[in-house]
């Protein structure tokens, strides 16, 4: 008796540590992250970091500009998310709605799929594929741009978007599209006019994960984009090649000295980062939080 | 088709409905009279709220379903191939057991046929306010037409929901158990409101309340297990039941 109790305690207690492991971690990552990038504030002021132009890291005096890779991450990520909701929430309606569940069925596992297959990959194939038939169709200078690094990634942020809004929709009470069917509305008109509007919370939800996978992403823009540190144009940009802050820590973290002027900037940069995709999270999770009440009434 | 001295609107000849395998619904022949009030009972699981389902095609949503006979509005044959499922609801209206107003304010609730149908934005608005009165909810609810649906109480938007059926200006309205999920005194509101639409509506209801039925039925049709055992007025079926196994549901020895 005494004997199992002891044991039950000890599983509890490895459970608790091993979960423990995890807050700690986190804590301990936030903490490395944030020291190593502030020590750059010493000769460099917050300010010039932030609103610097121009990312020269080896040029003397070297100059820690972060607007052309906060832009170039921005616009890469917008043309993303601009490519990737509306097919994303027609797919989610087509699935949940309008498809019969045998071909849903069918649809869903490839979906899967897509999210699972190593981003590695994706770049491989935009720089192949993509990239080339980018320079042919509009005639440009290079492939190589924040285009190709758009379609990439709303490629890979279409599962999340796609699952997510499939959920938000499919939880719409059946009670509400028999009611507007029943008022003799069509299906179209139940499904934009009521089972949407309803779903709207969820499926803000589902862009918001949507634009957190893709501004984290880097291998796949990596490969895509050219990486040339110039803040892009607003649209024409998107024409252009461009270097996002993911790329930029992944192509540079390699080649600087530790403890080096160079190397805390790659790590405040990191910190911006960090604190975008925190937040971006964050909304996701109350929104979606905000939807679950409404289902509860 | 036996027409007598009432006038009848709603006709089903021979219906039968399967879920699958399942033989949901047999051989039922009913009329039911207009400008009146149909009650159907019987014990959980008999096919009423199927049969009710079948008078406005709700039974479409459902794939395993297969119905065969004939069930006329107006003497046409709902089920017929060129029927457009639209123009049958618009005429065929219906109220959910469960109060389930859009997530969206009171006004558009009630809006919401009126547009989908295509009317001006004045005709919206008097439809809105007729539908509103007519559902005697107007002196609730006309300082707050914006407020969100959801802020009313259940047996007000249950009401609401019968308004919004009113706006689209139906001939016939179905209620599925109405009242299951209310308290008595919204209840005793929503059983008002049907004695008073009666005059203009046809109207079948599906209740579990005995008493309920007894109180604003004019018909009564009683089914088990997939059949019409026995149809008739509310007072004979309740005082005089010709079958045994109706006399027994209604007297409380089984359902």
């Amino acid at each position: 008796m005494l004997h199992r109790k002891k044991k039950e305690k000890a599983i509890e207690s490895t459970l608790l540590m091993v979960s423990g492991v995890t807050v700690v971690a986190l804590f301990l990552l936030c903490f490395f992250l944030f020291r190593e990038g502030f020590l750059l504030f010493g000769d460099h002021s917050i300010i010039s970091f932030i609103t610097g132009s121009s990312w020269y890291p080896s040029s003397s005096p070297a100059k820690f500009g972060l607007l052309p890779l906060l832009t170039g991450s921005l616009i890469v990520t917008a043309g993303a998310i601009l490519l990737s909701v509306p097919l994303g929430i027609a797919s989610a309606v087509y699935i949940s709605e309008l498809a019969d569940p045998k071909v849903a069925q069918l649809i869903k596992p490839f979906v899967e799929i897509l999210a699972g297959i190593p981003s590695v990959v994706y770049g491989f194939f935009g720089l192949v594929i993509v990239v080339p038939l980018l320079q042919d169709l509009l005639d440009l200078p290079t492939g190589q741009t924040a285009l190709a690094g758009s379609i990439m990634l709303g490629m890979m942020a279409l599962p999340t978007i796609i699952s997510v809004s499939e959920d938000a929709i499919n939880s719409v009470p059946a009670a509400l599209k028999e009611g507007s069917l029943a008022l003799g509305s069509t299906k179209w008109q139940t499904i934009y006019r009521v089972v949407l509007p309803a779903a709207l919370s969820g499926i803000s939800a589902a862009v918001m994960l949507g634009i957190g996978r893709a501004i984290g992403e880097t291998m796949t823009v990596m490969m895509v984009t050219g990486n040339t540190a110039i803040i892009p144009g607003i649209p024409e940009g998107l024409f252009d090649p461009v270097r996002t802050m993911t790329a930029t820590i992944a192509l540079e973290m390699g080649e600087v000295p530790q403890g080096s002027e160079h190397f805390h900037a790659l790590f405040a940069v990191g910190s911006v980062l960090f604190l975008i995709t925190f937040i971006i999270n964050l909304i996701a999770d109350s929104v979606k939080k905000k939807y679950r009440l409404q289902e509860g009434v | 088709m036996s027409k007598n001295e009432i006038n009848t609107n709603i006709n089903i000849k021979d219906l039968n409905l399967w879920y699958g395998e399942k033989h949901a619904l047999k051989d039922i022949s009913l009329d039911i009279p207009e400008k009146s009030v149909t009650a159907l009972i019987g014990p959980s699981g008999c096919g009423k709220s199927t049969f009710l389902r079948c008078l406005n095609r709700m039974n479409d949503l459902v794939k395993s379903c297969r119905i065969d006979g004939e069930v006329l509005v107006d003497d046409e044959n709902i089920y017929d191939k060129n029927v457009d499922v639209v123009d049958l609801r618009k005429k065929v209206g219906m109220v959910f057991q469960k109060p389930n107003p859009f997530p969206m304010s009171i006004y558009d609730n009630i809006a919401y046929g009126p547009k989908i149908h295509g009317c001006s934005k004045s005709e919206t608005n008097e439809r809105v306010h007729k539908a509103l009165e007519d559902a005697a909810l107007m002196g609730e609810v006309q300082e707050r037409l914006g407020d969100q649906a959801f802020s009313l109480s259940g047996g007000q938007q249950q009401r609401l929901c019968i308004a919004r059926t009113l706006a689209v200006k139906p001939e016939i309205i179905l209620f599925d158990e109405p009242c299951s999920a209310l308290d008595p005194i919204s209840t005793s509101k929503i059983e008002d409101l049907i004695l008073e639409l009666k005059k203009d509506y046809t109207i079948v209801i599906v209740t579990h309340n005995m008493q309920q039925a007894a109180r604003i039925s004019d018909h009564t049709a009683f089914f088990l297990l997939g059949e019409l055992i026995e149809f008739g007025k509310t007072k004979n079926i309740f005082e005089n039941p010709q079958v045994k196994s109706t006399e027994d549901y209604i007297t409380g020895r089984f359902g």
